[in-house]
């Protein structure tokens, strides 16, 4: 696999080069933030930017999805999404989060679904430039990442480091003229900048190490906090919907106006709403918002870190849900915090 | 394209299956029978489930109630509660409806009951799953020791499998005890909650496995009965049912604690619940 520099103005010609040729997503700007969009030229690629606001799980996940089809009696079809595409300016940690995605969607059963976009994505991830007001990625262990994209890009200033992590990449990357193998002193300059933002991207400090989350939690069942926070919860959800490893769906049957044919879809659903674990006959087994708060914390940086036997925590530290949440409750930082306080390490 | 998904199947694409008989057993319940229409294998376990399929309503996850040892097809019970479920007790014999499964890791531990006594505690509509299991029981007597079922219904109306049960409770290799919470007069039988039976069981409990099924509440008090019984942790499972959208532990919906009752479950062992307060 290749590491190679290309210079700026090359690398606008590559990105509009590749335009012409299939689906491009990249970062744009939103206002005076940021989203993925569709890319109609390279010069609205910004991968300067802070964050986005939505992860880039929905062009794996969409909020709706059709995963069925059927006739009335005559049984059901898969319905496939087949369109390769190139998703460019991934950063690591909402990388980190595609990763763990990945295991959870294969895991005990695979998720064709999940998968056939996975697949047909090459995925290519930019060192961080610009901080984002609230990110802690540093604190989590997520500010660079090792695997997983088939590219990483690192800005050095007047050109890009881009290094290939798979097939897909090296195809990619032979796409693009004008290229030099990156010299030892471009290498130390990405070196330089992947070294400082495992400290800087730090807005928001964890006072403990984050592979000691998910023991802190064990001891943190019935701490008062819980209560504490979600007393001003509005149970809308924000935190869930923002964040890069929420995976929760609802599925739900479509009828067509024939009343014969119809989908079956998937859609996001959140752990934060009321009524996620109500069942027919009206019980709710998470009925207080307080123990559905917790179960969002618990998961990010216990139950599905432990399911997927990872080091890294779900909670990858990109600090959305702390500017979704309206009452200002939903920081995992400061919640872990102020266990570590009450509850000490080890 | 991605080697794998080239041969996995489509975790969420139901099979059909053609309903056979259907009968009425109360108000609420319907028992329903059904066979495979391809040709593929349908091997279960006792206590798996399947998710059934409306077209157009949608998919719910119902215990199979039949025992493995009857082949060719299988039977569930349905209690109307909700949109689907009212579909099912719609459908017409011949009717086509989408199946997946069996589902879940979580079963009866059929194996390791070997030559155990047995004893079932099921609340009303928790002797659906439990059934699965008391028939393979029936049906290989000589593998397991003594076995005792206790049913308990909240009122007279809500009892069904009446021949079956009847069945059960003339045979001198089971033994059945029932109550109902209230009775009118023409009720010979027991009268309280399920848990008055408990003491009334002959079999030896300490060494037996006991299997609990039956509405959230229940589960309190019976644990609490057992563990003055002196019945080990280990030695006590429990259905536990959940919200359920996928059947296949990814919608997050059936989630307890660290784990899902779709594929950890349904059934669970105690011992192994010590971890998850959610569950009781
Ligand atoms: C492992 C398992 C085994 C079950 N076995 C049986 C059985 O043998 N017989 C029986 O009558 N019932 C059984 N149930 C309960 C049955 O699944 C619910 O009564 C049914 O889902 C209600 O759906 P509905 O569409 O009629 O109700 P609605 O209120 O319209 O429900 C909407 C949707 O929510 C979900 N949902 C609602 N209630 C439940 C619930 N209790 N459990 C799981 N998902 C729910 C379903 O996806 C359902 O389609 C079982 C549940 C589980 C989890
Ligand atoms: S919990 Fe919040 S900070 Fe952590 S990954 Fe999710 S959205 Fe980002
Ligand atoms: S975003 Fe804040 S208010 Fe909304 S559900 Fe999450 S914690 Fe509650
Ligand atoms: S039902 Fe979807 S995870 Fe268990």
């Amino acid at each position: 696999m290749k590491t190679v520099t290309i210079d700026k103005n090359a690398f606008r010609r590559f990105v509009d080069g590749i335009i012409k040729q299939q689906r491009v997503i990249g970062v744009c700007a939103k206002g005076d933030r940021f989203d993925f969009e569709q890319l109609e030229s390279a010069d609205q690629l910004r991968l300067d930017y802070d964050v986005t606001l939505q992860p880039p799980k929905k062009y794996f996940l969409p909020p709706v999805e059709t995963l069925l089809t059927y006739e009335v009696g005559d049984g059901y079809k898969s319905v496939y999404d087949d369109t390769e595409f190139v998703l460019l300016g991934v950063h690591p940690y909402d990388m980190v989060a595609l990763n763990q995605l990945d295991k959870l969607f294969t895991q005990d059963n695979f998720d064709t679904h999940y998968m056939k976009r996975r697949h047909n994505a090459t995925i290519v991830v930019c060192d961080v430039i610009s901080p984002s007001k609230n990110v802690f990625a540093s604190s989590m262990g997520t500010a660079t990442v090792k695997d997983g994209f088939d590219v990483l890009l690192t800005d050095i200033g007047n050109a890009f480091v881009m290094e290939s992590g798979s097939k897909k990449g090296d195809s990619f990357i032979a796409k693009a003229q004008d290229v030099v193998d990156s010299s030892e002193k471009d290498l130390q300059a990405r070196h330089k900048i992947q070294a400082e933002n495992e400290k800087r991207l730090n807005n928001h400090k964890l006072k403990c190490e984050a592979s000691y989350l998910p023991k802190l939690l064990e001891k943190a069942y019935d701490h008062p906090v819980w209560e504490e926070k979600a007393k001003t919860c509005f149970s809308c959800g924000s935190c869930n919907l923002v964040c890069p490893t929420c995976y929760c769906f609802n599925v739900q049957d479509d009828v067509n106006w024939d009343f014969i044919s119809g989908k079956r879809q998937r859609a996001w659903d959140g752990c934060l709403l009321d009524g996620f674990t109500k069942v027919a006959g009206e019980h709710e087994f998470r009925k207080k918002r307080a123990d559905r708060f917790r179960h969002r914390l618990y998961r990010k940086c216990k139950y599905v870190p432990e399911k997927i036997s990872s080091q890294i925590m779900s909670c990858v530290g990109c600090g959305r849900c702390v500017g979704a949440c309206l009452p200002d409750i939903a920081n995992p930082v400061k919640v872990y915090n102020r266990l570590v306080d009450d509850l000490g390490i080890k | 394209m991605c080697e794998r998904c080239a041969v996995e199947k489509d975790i969420y694409l139901p099979r059909l299956a053609t309903l056979e008989k259907k009968r009425l057993m109360n108000p609420t319940e319907m028992y329903l029978r059904l066979s495979i229409d391809d040709n593929e294998p349908f091997d279960f376990i006792p206590g798996q489930f399947v998710e059934v399929s409306i077209a157009g309503v949608g998919e719910v996850p119902i215990t199979i109630s039949s025992s493995p040892t009857q082949k060719g097809y299988f039977e569930l019970v349905v209690r109307r509660i909700g949109n689907v479920t009212n579909a099912i007790h719609r459908l017409r014999i011949g009717d086509k409806i989408g199946i997946r499964g069996p589902l879940g890791k979580g079963t009866y531990p059929v194996e390791e009951a070997k030559g155990k006594n047995i004893v079932f505690i099921c609340g009303g509509i928790g002797l659906v799953p439990q059934r699965s299991f008391i028939n393979y029981i029936l049906d290989n007597r000589a593998d397991y020791k003594e076995l005792a079922v206790l049913l308990g219904t909240k009122c007279m109306a809500q009892r069904f499998f009446h021949s079956e049960i009847d069945g059960w409770s003339h045979r001198n290799d089971i033994r059945f005890m029932e109550t109902v919470d209230q009775a009118d007069d023409c009720w010979l039988g027991n009268v309280g909650v399920v848990t008055t039976l408990i003491p009334k069981i002959e079999t030896e409990l300490q060494s037996a496995l006991v299997f609990i099924c039956g509405p959230p509440v229940m589960y309190k008090f019976v644990l609490m009965a057992l563990q003055e019984a002196e019945v080990p942790r280990e030695r006590i499972f429990m259905n536990l049912e959940r919200k359920m959208k996928c059947g296949v532990g990814k919608c997050g919906h059936c989630q307890i604690n660290n784990y899902y009752a779709c594929i950890d479950g349904p059934v669970f062992r105690y011992s192994d619940l010590r971890i998850a307060p959610e569950a009781i």
